[in-house]
């Protein structure tokens, strides 16, 4: 089989590959260019990215002695993971750029790309298993070690990409065998630290890189009543469950502290309220996909049981699930959680499991908490 | 990794002369500082300064006119920066830089530094569709304020589709404004007939990797009129303009490797301008929309380079496929991360940004044969076609809910 690795720079990626090669594949190396600095004058768009990383990829792929490509997806980058990114909390929601960059540009634009090129598989080093079954379905599941799962970033993968992935550290039982494998093949990357900011904000300061990417005025800051609490610098920076950066000057009556419950860009308004309120029982996700077959569920719209993860390292709670159609017969997946889950942001991916295995997910559109409803927002009360 | 069997990027290295592998194996057991007082370092003094006269008299220059240095890209520093510094503190207002958009970046980027930190006004030039310099704007731009313009540049022959610039002309009407001309001639020597120190032009870069010398070694021809600041400071050898124990083993490897390709020049442009034709002839044949660019008049470009933009067919795609096909090619110049980048010398010849990226160089060299050129022949429809399934990296995607459209039905179970 010819594969493509897509290789990060890091140790997982690394391993990877060389699992491919030692399966006997014919394995290409390549590295996404995916940001890149401002060109210059003449240079037009030059300016280079992510040097370190590429050249680790390139010594990890001379190690395997497999070839190596830089391919350029810096444009489609931008377009779809980075003002996607911006965009969504323009208008209030919480995006999670990992998922969007798997959906989008590994398992589409590369894999899309490697495919006209003659490639039959993507590898990356993703903990998550992709399983056939006897009947030639192919499932997503959890990997085997729950620490490392990435299942929930992969949950947005349909059933035609998946059909061209291959993770080859599904099974792997710890990071620390990962890296000792590393070590053993001669990999300099062995010890390369984990990464884990959002890889277009190095500095980690998301606020920072919004507020130049999005006007954002000053408005006010109301408490669940509609009790105008203060001033914020710009709603769109707000992300529900967030607690610190609200510089309301003054406490609650109760002396508890507050967070943020809902994000209103349309009025500029943030609402504030104690941790209670944060707690949701029941979601509604739009753009549903389907990590393989479509369920038998999705054609009935009956409740089934499940789980539900609404972030990477989250826990996930049982639920009942169903998916229903809305008046534009688009698929709608709506979840009755049985524990309440805390700091639900529209714009979250929703991921249905049941047990290891994923079935699919939906993006937040609604989440519902038994004693707040935002739509009965007062308009904002100035008190004496 | 194996070697390609098929290599056509001689525009980027080639490989090293039998004359130029005698000439530095011959060397290699010896000891001694060129600059030491002893008999030891006569003997490497001996070494190097035979090879400067050498490579002198095969460039037609004086031997004091080389300054050797690491290669084409500290020469052309030197001279740009070395000569910016010097008209500066003779004259603080000479600040222009006259030069072209389809210099290396060698120039380009020295320019754009000189113009960030040093207060440089850079003045572009245009070009024509087929990268020659328009000749009336480029009197025009030295004419506006000769006195204010510090140095010229205009490289002898374009790295990239391969144009020759009418590099005599424009030295011509330098030298009648008072400005010294700098050339890149990197890409010139051994493949067209040059005039490094023709009147007008103050000085030129060279490299010795490019005729089939080692990486390492080039150097700056330097008319024994111009003295440009030195960019490296230390022991003083080469005029005082170049600091740094010489590399008596990269002269001599250079010195050979010159030798050698000027004295095959004529026979070598005949053979490669044949080898390009049916190179030309049957890709034009094979893929219908290609693109032909630079100059087809033979006068006017080297003989050894064809580039074609692929339309639709993003370049680093097609690099992919003649790679794995054992066919070296390239499309350009990469950063330092390996990134693709459209070509900025298309971009100067007024294509669109997707005719920029969509590009493909073929550069030829001593040893390319007959078998090469078919081996390209038959494996580039193919790889074309794939790389034009592959699409544009940049292309927009249209809606949300695409479904895999494009792929293979009876995909193949990679799992289980």
């Amino acid at each position: 089989m010819r594969v493509l690795a897509a290789m990060s720079g890091g140790v997982d990626s690394a391993v990877a590959a060389a699992r491919a090669v030692e399966a006997g594949h014919d394995v290409v190396g390549v590295h996404l260019a995916l940001s890149r600095m401002p060109g210059t004058l003449r240079t037009g768009s030059r300016g280079c990215c992510t040097i370190e990383d590429s050249n680790d990829a390139y010594r990890a792929c001379d190690v395997l002695g497999i070839p190596f490509y830089v391919w350029d997806f810096s444009e489609r980058f931008k377009a779809d993971v980075v003002d996607d990114f911006v965009e969504e909390y323009a208008a209030g929601r919480t995006p999670n750029p990992c998922l969007r960059c798997n959906e989008k540009i590994k398992f589409e634009a590369l894999l899309d790309k490697a495919i006209a090129l003659g490639f039959d598989a993507v590898v990356t080093g993703h903990y998550a298993r992709v399983v056939t079954t006897d009947t030639g379905e192919v499932e997503l599941h959890r990997a085997a070690e729950e620490a490392k799962d990435q299942s929930y970033v992969l949950g947005v993968l349909r059933e035609d990409q998946l059909r061209h992935c291959w993770f080859p550290l599904a099974d792997t039982p710890s990071k620390a065998e990962v890296r000792a494998e590393a070590e053993r093949r001669g990999l300099g990357v062995a010890a390369k630290p984990d990464s884990y900011d959002i890889c277009f904000i190095p500095d980690g300061d998301t606020r920072g890189f919004l507020s130049e990417r999005i006007e954002m005025q000053p408005g006010r800051i109301v408490d669940q009543d509609g009790t105008d609490l203060g001033e914020h610098p710009g709603a769109q920076a707000f992300t529900v469950g967030q607690r610190r950066g609200l510089a309301i000057g003054h406490p609650a009556p109760d002396g508890r502290p507050r967070f943020v419950l809902q994000v209103r860009p349309k009025e500029n308004r943030v609402v504030v309220g104690p941790a209670e309120l944060l707690q949701v029982d029941r979601l509604r996700g739009i753009r549903v996909s389907f990590a393989g077959a479509r369920p038998a569920a999705a054609a009935t719209g009956e409740w089934i049981p499940a789980e539900v993860q609404v972030r990477a390292h989250g826990e996930p709670v049982p639920a009942s699930v169903r998916w229903v159609s809305d008046e534009d017969g688009e698929d709608v997946l709506e979840a009755r959680l049985q524990t309440t889950l805390r700091g639900v942001a529209p714009g979250q991916s929703m991921v249905v499991y049941t047990g290891t295995r994923v079935i699919g997910q939906a993006r937040i559109a609604t989440a519902h908490s038994s004693g707040w409803d935002p739509d009965a927002l007062e308009p904002t009360r100035v008190t004496a | 990794m194996s070697q390609p069997t098929v290599y056509l990027d001689h525009a980027a290295t080639t490989p090293l002369s039998t004359a130029a592998k005698d000439a530095i194996t011959a060397q290699l057991d010896l000891q001694g500082n060129p600059s030491s007082l002893h008999a030891a370092g006569r003997a490497v003094h001996r070494v190097v300064e035979s090879s400067r006269e050498r490579l002198a008299a095969a460039l037609g220059v004086h031997p004091s006119e080389v300054i050797f240095t690491s290669g084409g890209t500290e020469a052309d520093n030197l001279a740009l920066k070395g000569s910016y510094w010097q008209a500066v503190a003779a004259d603080p207002a000479r600040r222009r830089i006259v030069y072209t958009g389809v210099e290396h970046h060698a120039v380009l980027d020295t320019i754009e530094w000189l113009e960030k930190h040093e207060g440089a006004e850079p003045v572009l030039v245009p070009v024509d569709a087929d990268g020659r310099v328009d000749l009336a704007a480029w009197e025009a731009a030295l004419a506006a304020e000769p006195g204010r313009t510090a140095v010229a540049t205009l490289m002898w022959v374009n790295n990239e589709v391969g144009t020759v610039q009418p590099v005599l002309q424009a030295a011509e009407i330098a030298a009648a404004h008072g400005v010294p001309l700098h050339t890149d001639a990197v890409q010139a020597v051994g493949r067209v007939p040059v005039q490094l120190l023709a009147p007008g032009i103050a000085s030129a870069a060279v490299t010795a990797h490019k005729v089939g010398g080692p990486v390492g070694i080039g150097a700056l021809i330097l008319s024994r009129s111009h003295a440009p600041e030195p960019l490296l400071h230390g022991g003083g050898q080469e005029r005082h303009l170049r600091s740094g124990t010489l590399n008596a083993i990269g002269a001599a490897g250079f010195a050979a490797a010159a030798e050698a390709a000027l004295a095959a020049l004529d026979e070598g442009a005949l053979r490669m301008e044949a080898l390009r034709q049916r190179l030309v002839d049957g890709v034009l044949a094979g893929i219908p929309d290609a693109v032909l660019n630079g100059p087809t008049d033979p006068a006017l470009r080297t003989p050894g380079i064809a580039h074609f933009t692929f339309p639709g067919c993003e370049g680093d795609a097609v690099l992919f496929m003649l790679d794995s096909a054992g066919i070296a090619t390239s499309t350009g110049s990469a950063c330092s991360a390996g990134v693709t980048s459209p070509s900025h010398v298309l971009l100067a010849m007024g294509r669109d940004e997707d005719a920029a990226r969509c590009v493909q160089r073929f550069s030829l060299g001593s040893g390319t044969t007959e078998a090469d050129i078919e081996a390209v022949l038959a494996a580039l429809p193919a790889a074309v076609a794939a790389a034009r399934s592959a699409g544009l990296n940049g292309a927009a995607r249209t809606g949300e809910a695409r479904t895999g459209a494009g792929r293979p039905a009876d995909t193949l179970e990679v799992h289980a």
